[in-house]
């Protein structure tokens, strides 16, 4: 007989969810990489030996951070949607999510397209274009992940088989998603306002 | 899933295919297996490892010696440094936490099982990736080389530069593929911790162990990602033609060493936080009493936990930085002296008043207590830069860090094994081989690494594959040289006394050390569950209080 | 069961060996500054300002630890041997204590204020170290370090030399320093003498500085003490301090350019005419090459490849041949030369005085 038995414990024993737990110590190990990269770009604004610098090439990508950040909304408001049991509405906020990072992602690429062709901008240029590139592709590289994840549950909602009861895995996956929002607004900061 | 004991081939029925059970292991999500696994595989690394010291020795047994090239030389200096932090005693350390930590607080498994069982294989698969450069670093032309920049490759040396061919890759791609691994571990522990304690175990209640390994945990997350970025800035360097450490254009150098040490640092903390618990764990037992000081023990665990993020750039005090940046170094270096001394005086004042066993575990945990003490005392000299001045990058350094992993964490991981062996097993070692392991080390130890800080004081720079005769170096090489011989011995011993024992040793029954913590309540080896019944507990020693109903713990907690 | 009355015997009697082992060394190094026979290199026998605040601090800091090493070994081998189990105990569990505020407050403060007095302590001497007041006097040299030799410029003094450093010596009463800026051509390298004072390493694209005031005339060894590729065992450092008139004669021959010959040698010619000159120069002809080190005043060297070899003859024939078979890995490549090509070369670098 193996049980250990003491008195009956009056409340009732509640921890925090493993999946939530798990997604924040994820994402702070995301976040220890991106500060690494933050950290790099801040160094190394203004040592540029020589090209391009940020004040001569950026423009400011005001409509595809606002496409961005809207995500988050419409992806909490998703989720809002399916605890109360409208797989329907829920679909249509977790489709308009998947649209606008989509979006937010094609933004990038048209910039870098620009920066690449049009001042000849690479990542090999200097200082600037490497910790640009690194820091901005790092970020994108995280959107690309979130969109293959939204997908994956889209198709599924479009099967018809997602409902009321997945509610607590999908908002662990939002939390990765807003953490994604979260880093984009840290990288404007430091790309576009502090580094300009 | 069977429910038979996990290691004793009992055999009443037909005897499985070896495919099968091979199968089984392979594609096993039990954390007690997986630990097992992770547990071997650093084994099979320790050996290897050691081989590569062992070579590097002989080479210095005499100036000016030819039994291997300089290349040679660089190689193994950088295989063994690399090997034995990433794939032994990283491996080591993650699974004693797979295999104890459900065990301790009362779950049936890991949080995650299938991440658990992803990273082993990430992990495992990074090791090997390592070794390939032996064959695959040159690719199809000659014979391929291992890495030779050393195992924290500062740049420029690690640009393509002055490291051509892929050998350099082959250590940065392997780290950072087994990185990934690690954060997967790290992240089912503080999961499993947080979310996975059995009812009444609050956090002030789980024993020390889970405590140490959480805030082992939350630093592989801190330490862990600087190192993955650092590997994808230099990988970008060599293939993508940035210029983050392209000293040509105006990339800094320097810069990768504090990315580097942002890691190295509270990565030490990873590898000796898992020793202390297992320290908190078997010298309470052995001394029959409970360990002296709970809550600030956990206290000092924490903090250093928090200073262990700050004093990294004491690897940097001869880099140039400015007097204000060393003074700030000293400043935290010396103050996470303070919580790990705690430490040692708690495990001290735990043995004070007890009834001292000298079992091999506690052997073991005496020769941590003493040498873990010198090793911290020589870091306090190191930790005044200008000390360091003339002792960093010398013998002095390496032997202040191998007496902190080889003299207590080695030490404590052989109490550790010699402790929990008759659970994960159910057969109970061999003491009189067990005690003479400890001897042989113990001997081989001190031969080598009291010795080899004095090099180090009379001016011998580390990573040389020669020296000057007329130096003043050569005796004392000697005697280094001759305690590995020691040391090789009772590792085999160690070896052939676990086989020994697994095959032919006594059962061992469910709780051989009388002893407090809930795994000792299960069968040995424990069923894949664990628990028939998950436990309520009401103190830190459940064992002690089913043991003393009338003097329980909760009591006086 | 076993005796644990022998098994302690055992254990005391290993343990008071190590401490006597352990001992026997470490004093045995604290070496009074003139007496270096322990070793040239030998961080406990200072003979210049920096070396010597090092070694005040470390006399305190060892006195300091060794101090707690005595005290919490002594707790240590009291409880092993006190409270050990003897083989008459009845089995039952000692009192349990569980903690005491007291204590722990108590083992907590002392710590704190000990680390205290070790950081002040600390921070004079760095403070005293990387921010002196140098006199205008002193003597200025740019160290290059490069895969596997040292470079030294004197701006101020017109002379370029090789792996062998001059200085003049100090007098404390009107010191006489020597402030060495520190660059790189290529990887991180360090340089360390240890009787004259701590490191500092010589990293690309970071220029460090450091000075020197050695109290006495001589040669001091050290060497190159961070990996920087194959050969960096054989980055061996040279720092001759002689007096100042020696000094100032040996900086008047290092300035002048390579004495001239009247008839042009066949070793002149040829190392003019392949590929000698890319990585070499010798003052006052063709040859400007900076990959390699400055062969003006090569005879004036007591070694040659960074400490690699005696500066002889024979050596130089070696080194010229093959410098791979003295130090394998080093960048010069062999070049491939007939018996009576290396014979000419070398009777011409032995002109180089």
């Amino acid at each position: 007989m193996t049980s250990i038995t003491a008195e009956k414990l009056q409340t009732q024993w509640v921890l925090p969810s493993r999946g939530r737990v798990g997604m924040f110590a994820l994402i702070a190990a995301e976040s220890g990489i991106f500060v690494i990269f933050v950290v790099a770009y801040l160094f190394y604004i203004g040592k540029s030996v020589s090209g391009p610098t940020p004040q001569s090439v950026l423009r400011m990508p005001i409509f595809y951070t606002a496409c961005l950040l809207s995500s988050s909304v419409t992806i909490h408001m998703a989720l809002k949607k399916l605890g109360q049991g409208s797989s329907r509405s829920f679909a249509m906020l977790w489709i308009a999510t998947l649209a606008l990072g989509a979006t937010f992602l094609f933004g990038t690429a048209t910039e870098w397209h620009r920066l690449i062709y049009e001042h000849g901008l690479t990542i090999g240029t200097n200082l600037f274009g490497t910790t640009y590139y690194s820091l901005v592709g790092l970020h994108g590289f995280h959107v690309i992940l979130g969109l293959v994840c939204l997908s994956i549950v889209a198709a599924f909602s479009l099967l018809g088989k997602v409902n009321q009861g997945h509610t607590e895995r999908l908002d662990v996956l939002s939390l990765y998603w807003h953490f994604v929002d979260a880093v984009w607004v840290v990288v404007f900061t430091v790309v576009y306002l502090i580094g300009r | 899933m069977s429910t038979d004991s996990i290691l004793w081939p009992q055999g009443k029925t037909a005897i499985r295919p070896f495919v099968d059970t091979l199968h089984d292991w392979i594609t096993t999500v039990d954390h007690k297996r997986i630990g097992l696994l992770y547990i071997l595989y650093s084994l099979v690394f320790l050996l290897i490892a050691g081989l590569e010291a062992a070579i590097m020795r002989v080479q210095l047994l005499r100036p000016h010696n030819s039994f291997v090239s300089p290349q040679v030389f660089n190689r193994m200096f950088t295989m063994h440094g690399t090997t034995m932090i990433f794939f032994v005693i990283m491996p080591l350390v993650f699974g004693f936490a797979n295999y104890l930590l459900p065990l301790m607080i009362g779950a049936r498994d890991m949080a995650f099982p299938r991440l658990n069982a992803l990273s082993f294989w990430l992990t495992a698969f990074g090791g090997i990736f390592l070794y390939f450069s032996l064959v695959g670093a040159n690719g199809l032309y000659g014979a391929g080389n291992a890495p030779d920049v050393g195992w924290f490759a500062y740049a420029p040396l690690t640009s393509q530069t002055f490291s051509v061919g892929h050998s350099t890759d082959f250590w940065s791609l392997s780290l950072l593929i087994s990185g990934f691994g690690s954060i997967g571990t790290a992240v089912n522990i503080i999961a499993t911790i947080i979310s996975l304690r059995c009812p009444g175990m609050t956090l002030g209640k789980m024993p020390l162990l889970a405590w140490l390994n959480l805030v082992m945990a939350v630093l592989v997350i801190l330490a862990i990602s600087p190192l993955t970025a650092a590997q994808l800035m230099l990988v970008a360097d060599r293939y993508l033609g940035s210029h983050f450490f392209d000293t040509q254009a105006g990339g800094s150098a320097v810069m990768w060493m504090h990315f580097f040490w942002i890691f190295g640092h509270p990565e030490v903390y990873v590898l000796v936080l898992p020793a202390f618990a297992f320290a908190s764990e078997i010298i309470p037992v052995f001394s029959r009493k409970a360990i002296f000081g709970y809550p600030v023990m956990v206290a000092a665990t924490v903090a250093i936990g928090f200073i262990a993020m700050s004093v990294w750039a004491h690897h940097m005090f001869t880099v140039g930085m400015s007097s204000a940046a060393n003074t700030f170094f000293v400043l935290s270096t010396m103050a996470i002296a303070v919580p790990t001394g705690i430490k040692i005086f708690n495990w001290l004042a735990t043995m004070w008043g007890g009834k001292i066993e000298f079992k091999t575990p506690m052997l073991f945990c005496i020769g941590f207590l003493f040498q873990f003490l010198i090793a911290g005392l020589t870091g306090v000299m190191l930790g005044t830069a200008p000390f360091d001045w003339q002792l960093g990058s010398s013998y002095f350094v390496v032997a202040h860090f191998h007496y902190v992993i080889v003299g207590g964490i080695l030490f404590t991981t052989f109490a550790a094994f010699y402790y929990w062996f008759p659970k994960m097993s159910g057969k109970m070692y061999n003491e009189t081989l067990g005690k003479l392991h400890f001897l042989l080390f113990f001997i081989g130890f001190h031969l080598t690494f009291d010795f080899m800080h004095v090099p180090g004081l009379l001016g011998m720079p580390r990573r040389i594959y020669t020296y000057e005769p007329g130096r003043g170096w050569d005796v004392w090489n000697v005697i280094v040289t001759i305690g590995v011989f020691f040391q090789a011995a009772a590792v085999l011993v160690f070896i052939g006394g676990l086989l020994w024992a697994y095959f032919k040793g006594k059962s061992a029954g469910n709780d051989p050390w009388d002893a407090w913590t809930l795994e000792w309540s299960t069968p040995s080896p424990p069923p894949v569950y664990n628990f028939a019944v998950i436990p309520s507990v009401r103190s830190r020693r459940p064992l002690w209080d089913l043991k003393h109903p009338d003097d329980p713990d909760w009591k006086y907690e | 069961m076993q005796s644990s009355v022998s098994k302690n015997w055992c254990v005391g009697r290993i343990l008071r060996l190590v401490l006597v082992a352990f001992a026997w060394p470490a004093t045995s190094c604290f070496a009074e500054p003139a007496r270096s026979s322990w070793s040239p290199t030998n961080i406990f026998a200072p003979n210049s300002t920096p070396a010597d605040s090092v070694f005040g601090l470390s006399i305190f800091v060892l006195t300091v630890t060794a101090v707690i090493f005595v005290i919490v070994f002594a707790l240590l081998a009291y409880a092993v041997l006190k409270f050990r189990k003897r083989a008459d105990d009845d089995g039952r569990d000692p009192p349990q204590v569980y903690g005491s505020m007291q204590v722990e407050l108590a083992w907590t403060i002392i710590p704190l204020l000990i680390v205290v007095a070790l950081f002040l302590a600390a921070a004079r001497v760095i403070a005293n170290v990387q921010r002196p007041g140098l006199p205008a006097n002193a003597i200025e040299v740019v160290a290059v370090g490069h895969q596997f030799w040292w470079e030294y410029r004197y701006p101020r003094l017109n002379v370029v030399a090789a792996n062998e450093l001059h200085v003049p010596v100090s007098d404390p009463e009107h010191p006489t320093p020597t402030l060495i800026r520190l660059l790189s051509a290529d990887t991180d390298h360090s340089f360390w003498v240890p009787r004259l004072a701590g490191k500092t390493d010589l990293i690309p694209n970071h220029p460090n500085r450091m000075w020197i005031d050695p109290h006495q005339t001589g040669v001091y060894l050290g060497q190159c003490a961070q990996y920087c590729g194959v050969q960096h065992a054989k980055m061996l450092l040279r720092v001759y301090v002689q007096s100042r008139d020696e000094f100032d004669r040996w900086i008047k021959e290092q300035a002048q350019p390579a004495r001239a010959n009247d008839a042009i040698s066949r070793g002149q010619r040829i190392f003019q005419t392949t590929a000698c000159i890319n990585c070499h120069a010798v003052a006052g002809t063709v040859a400007n090459g900076r990959f390699g080190p400055d062969l003006t005043h090569l005879m004036s060297r007591e070694t040659i490849g960074a400490g690699a070899a005696r500066n002889t003859s024979e050596n130089l024939r070696l080194w010229i041949r093959n410098p791979g078979a003295l130090k394998p890995g080093c960048l010069m490549p062999a070049m491939e030369m007939s018996d009576q090509e290396v014979d000419a070369i070398t009777a011409y670098l032995q002109t180089l005085q």
